[in-house]
């Protein structure tokens, strides 16, 4: 499966010399690196080609990584229903510099760009209708950044007074609880070391 | 359930458990329709006792409690017996069950559904997350607790909480309603 999967991504990477920059197995799963700015002419040519078929967009999102010039990958999953086969396509970008959408190849990705804007503020040029999809109405932010912090900067309560709901800044009453995992008290238990366990199995084969 | 009421209550207090004296009672009673055409009655005992018989709740299931709250009106438990009958509108409801995580994003509708209540109005918090934001409580989108947006009269934990739990808070609620009731709330 391995070396098929690594054909395959020899094959990608023949066909397209100028779009991908790198193939990889990983973990039994085919990785192509691309570039951002022909990541349609890649898509296309992995739906349509012989070789390949991929014919359904299964996944598009985001990765960020901090301390990377070009913080964000996105990625696309991409299934191949004639061939029984999986493909990743990884592309870089950052905060700025807008990835183009491949709406006009795959409808569906129109709510996963809307989903990766929201929650990364990655810019897809060209699509229809980016906007938020999930957050709340007027949420400022991308919560899935590192930089984000985990509860926000403001909370909701109701005021009684202007007769409807209202943010406010967020004040937590109760610190957040970073649990210890090696304490034998709060963590999970030591497991009983292996040579242990083997001394064990021994004695039972030898009584 | 109409037999669990203040009608029934012994001079102490206690409810009066079926028996000679609560036949006795009954028997009084149906004799006076019968002989007047008419009986008297504590007109607050009355309304309470229509009220905790009839506490339709509004449907609003927002997470996995929901499942716990769809077993509670099945027949297993079957809150009907309680005349406790889901409602798809908030004018025909009393009470509100506010069942699973309350997001930022639904906050305003939830307050608007509220505000459409008729009074007397009532709400059963359930689960962790309405009760306190629970597993979510560190979240930028959750609110925390539903008692930040709406007043609440009773709280069910669990996470989720069973459906036995959920018909005992509704028999809570009963018993707030009873004891604090007033015809004005």
């Amino acid at each position: 499966m391995d070396a098929a999967l690594q054909d395959l991504g020899e094959i990608i990477a023949i066909s397209l010399p100028d779009c991908v920059t790198s193939t990889e197995v990983v973990c039994g799963e085919l990785v192509v690196h691309a570039n951002r700015d022909s990541i349609i002419k890649t898509l296309t040519f992995l739906r349509d080609d012989a070789n390949c078929h991929f014919k359904q967009l299964v996944d598009l999102c985001g990765v960020d990584y901090p301390e990377r010039e070009e913080r964000f990958d996105v990625v696309y999953h991409m299934l191949s229903m004639t061939h029984n086969t999986r493909v990743r396509i990884k592309v870089r970008t950052d905060e700025d510099t807008p990835v183009p959408s491949v709406v006009e190849l795959f409808s569906t990705a129109g709510w996963f760009e809307r989903e990766t804007w929201d929650m990364f503020g990655v810019y897809f040029s060209n699509n229809p209708d980016l906007r938020r999809l999930l957050t709340d109405y007027g949420f400022e932010g991308h919560p899935l950044r590192k930089d984000f912090p985990l509860s926000g900067y403001v909370e909701l309560h109701y005021n009684d007074e202007l007769k409807r709901v209202v943010y406010t800044p967020i004040k937590m009453t109760q610190e957040y609880r970073s649990f210890d995992f090696l304490s034998p008290w709060e963590g999970v238990q030591k497991e009983m070391p292996v040579e242990a366990v083997a001394d064990d199995n021994s004695d039972e084969g030898a009584s | 359930m109409g037999v669990e009421t203040n009608s029934l209550i012994s001079a102490d207090g206690s409810p009066l458990l079926p028996g000679k004296m609560q036949d006795d009672i009954l028997r009084g009673v149906t004799g006076e329709l019968q002989d007047q055409g008419f009986v008297v009655a504590n007109l607050d005992k009355l309304v309470n006792w229509a009220r905790t018989g009839s506490l339709w709740p509004m449907t609003f299931g927002l997470a996995c409690c929901a499942i716990e709250m769809i077993h509670a009106y099945m027949p297993r438990y079957d809150l009907d017996r309680f005349g406790v009958v889901p409602r798809p509108s908030p004018r025909q409801s009393d009470v509100i069950i506010v069942a699973g995580t309350l997001t930022n994003k639904m906050a305003p509708a939830f307050r608007k559904v509220y505000d459409q209540m008729s009074e007397p109005r009532y709400v059963i918090s359930m689960g962790s997350c309405a009760n306190s934001g629970g597993y979510y409580h560190h979240s930028y989108s959750v609110v925390r607790g539903c008692d930040r947006i709406v007043p609440v009269d009773v709280y069910v934990p669990g996470c989720p909480p069973t459906a036995e739990a959920l018909v005992y808070g509704i028999l809570q609620l009963q018993k707030k309603i009873n004891r604090t009731g007033t015809l004005w709330r």
